[in-house]
């Protein structure tokens, strides 16, 4: 037996803690009978009801699924075509700048990509009148610009780490590059197009600060909504609301990783059943 | 083999280069391969072979020469344009197909009927024995599986040339014997002509009808397998196929009739090998000696080329030995001899510090101007 590593399993205990016992207790409270925040009143689920027949709560999660679905679907062939010009194109002009500003958005602050995004959706109003008024139209642009880059990280990842040869043979076997594109290339890099939506989709889904730079009036997305409630003080309405979206994005998490699991075990008995079908 | 005119040649590869930023991967590469013949490009490690297949396939475009197919100028032709196919050395079979959706990928670029292409991949799958496997994917099939997929998938579009890059080296020795006869009998089934790329000189000569041996991006010699090993044009060539003891020596002069004498120092006097008129008199050479066309004796044999020495060293194999003669001169000459009869050590020709007679016929000396 080796000495625990008692420091480490305590920093480790209190990590946990820190992240999980917030949520934890959000999701408790949300089904408390009582108004008082801090106060346990006996179990109910009435916060969940007040929150359906809340027109204002529905409304901005419709808004919110609408961005994500289409910013996320966007950013995705974007960043899918970026993520392939930036491995299989290697000798274009200007690689290393279009490169650096595909990526520049990774470290960027996001106040600064919202300040940004917000003027020049000003100055393009000024100039040809359009958007005369932001909300819809300027989120989802707003969010397909900096969400598209993560989609275009995980695509550039797994194509280098694809062999190349596949779509040589592909080439040599009589298609034209852009038939290999959507013969080979695609289908093989598809479950990493896959998460990059998914991601891209969440982020989409819960981002504040650039949305909140990029919107108008009428148009509040669920974390705007909840960002505005707060301020007038927590209510357990709002705790029945975050944990709808924390049930929401967990259950997207565990769904992916039990896709991406069984894959991976299938996998694995082929290549044992291969193994033990011999030569 | 005489060289055969160019102009009936099926691929014609004239002055060919590549160069990669400052590094000339291949250097004028002149060749010519016969329509259904295996062609093999035999060198070490990164001396081009691989480069100048992709050349032939189309994926690199030469820095100066050019390759004719046919008779037709492949300069500018796509690699989806040229009836070429080339076999990858990672096979390059697509994971997220089936094995016969990997055969029939191709077929989807020839006008044929529904029923024809199906007909044609059921053809290759019998051709490579696979058929129970056809719905399986690439990575539920083993590696000899994947191989002979790969070759089934180069073949399936009949191509006029097929391009094979090592297309053994992942298989296991017993795997790899096995496959070479199946590579083979399927070549000549389909009379395709095979350029094949090795590193293995065994695999070289077992495969092939004529052979090019490449050492750092050039072309060394081009010859049938006998010709490679028996009449090797420079020390390089003699010694990358088989294995050589090489000395130097000068020619001494023609004593005999069809005979030439040479006099070796490492040898400790003169020898007779059999006479080539494009040596002079006095002229420099190296004398090469094959450990198998040498033998060993007790006594000293009749004949001319006889030397004593002293066995410094021996290596049992089975079916034969490996010997290691010292000279009085110093050197070390190997000697490779077969294990006639059964028997313990003491039935050996020869034991460690035994004193020997080593000698060869006079026509299997090889000897090298280089
Ligand atoms: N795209 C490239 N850019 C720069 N150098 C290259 C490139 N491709 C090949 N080379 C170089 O050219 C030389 C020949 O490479 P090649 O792949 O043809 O060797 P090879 O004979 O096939 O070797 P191996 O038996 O190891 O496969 C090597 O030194 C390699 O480093
Ligand atoms: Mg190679």
């Amino acid at each position: 037996m080796t000495r625990r590593p008692v420091f480490l399993l305590s920093v480790l205990a209190f990590g946990f803690a820190f992240f999980y016992v917030p949520i934890l207790s959000m999701i408790i409270y949300s089904f408390n009978a009582s108004r008082l925040v801090t106060v346990w009143g006996g179990f109910s689920t009435k916060w969940y009801r007040a929150l359906l027949s809340n027109t204002q709560v529905v409304e901005a999660l419709i808004l919110s699924l609408k961005i994500a679905l289409v910013s996320a679907s966007i950013a995705t062939i974007l960043g899918t075509m970026a993520g392939i010009a930036l491995v299989r194109f290697t000798k274009f002009r200007g690689r290393t700048l279009f490169s650096g500003l595909v990526t520049a958005p990774l470290i960027m602050p996001e106040v600064i990509t919202g300040v940004s995004s917000l003027i020049f959706f000003l100055l393009l109003a000024q100039w040809i009148g359009w958007p005369a008024q932001r909300g819809f139209v300027t989120i989802t642009l707003a969010h397909i610009t900096f969400s598209m880059v993560f989609v275009t990280t995980i695509v550039q990842a797994r194509l280098l780490q694809s062999d190349r040869a596949i779509e040589e043979a592909a080439m040599d076997l009589g298609s034209r590059p852009w038939q290999v594109l959507f013969d080979i290339t695609l289908p093989v890099i598809s479950p990493a197009i896959l998460s990059g939506w998914l991601l891209a989709f969440t982020i989409s889904l819960d981002d504040v600060v650039i949305t909140s730079f990029t919107t108008g009036p009428g148009s509040t997305t669920l974390p705007l909504l909840i960002w505005s409630k707060v301020k007038l003080g927590v209510t357990p309405d709002i705790n029945a609301l975050a944990t709808l979206m924390v049930l929401f994005v967990g259950v997207g998490v565990l769904g992916a990783g039990i896709v991406m699991n069984r894959t991976e075990a299938r996998r694995i008995a082929d290549a044992q059943l291969a193994y033990r079908s011999g030569q | 083999m005489a060289e055969p005119a160019p102009d009936s040649a099926f691929l014609r590869i004239e002055g060919v280069s590549k160069t990669f930023g400052t590094f000339q991967a291949v250097r004028d590469v002149t060749l010519s391969v016969q329509r259904g013949e295996i062609f093999s490009l035999l060198g070490g490690s990164g001396c081009g072979k691989t480069t100048l297949l992709r050349m032939l396939a189309g994926f690199e475009t030469p820095s100066a020469g050019r390759i004719f197919l046919d008779g037709r100028d492949m300069a500018g032709v796509p690699p989806w344009s040229r009836p070429v196919h080339m076999m990858f050395q990672s096979y390059a079979l697509f994971p997220h197909m089936s094995v016969e959706q990997n055969i029939g990928y191709g077929l989807k670029h020839e006008t044929m009927t529904k029923a024809e292409r199906a007909g044609r991949v059921r053809d290759m799958l019998d051709l490579v024995q696979l058929s129970p496997l056809a719905l399986r994917k690439p990575h539920q099939i083993s590696g000899g599986q994947r191989q002979r997929v790969a070759l089934a998938r180069a073949l399936a579009r009949q191509p006029k040339l097929l391009l094979l890059d090592e297309p053994l080296a992942a298989l296991d020795k017993k795997l790899r014997e096995q496959t070479q006869f199946e590579l083979m009998s399927i070549q000549q089934r389909t009379g395709v002509t095979f350029i094949v790329v090795t590193h293995d000189q065994e695999e070289a000569m077992t495969l092939s009808d004529r052979i090019a041996v490449m050492d750092r991006g050039e072309v060394r010699q081009v010859g049938s397998p006998t010709e490679i090993y028996e009449y090797p044009a420079s020390r390089f060539v003699a010694s990358f196929i088989g294995s050589i003891t090489s000395m130097e020596a000068t020619i001494n002069g023609r004593s005999a009739e069809g005979r030439m004498d040479l006099n070796v120092p490492a040898l400790g006097g003169v020898v007779q090998v059999r006479d080539m008129p494009s040596f002079a008199d006095g002229q420099g050479v190296t004398l090469a000696l094959r450990p198998e066309k040498l033998q060993i004796s007790k006594d000293r044999p009749p004949g001319p080329n006889a030397i004593a020495g002293l066995v410094k060293d021996l290596a049992y194999f089975g079916k034969d030995s490996l010997y290691r003669i010292a000279l009085p001169s110093g050197a070390l000459v190997q000697v490779h001899a077969v294990n006639l009869r059964r028997g313990d050590e003491a039935s050996r020709v020869a034991d460690w510090d035994d004193q020997v007679w080593l000698s060869f016929d006079p026509t299997s000396a090889i000897v090298l101007g280089d």
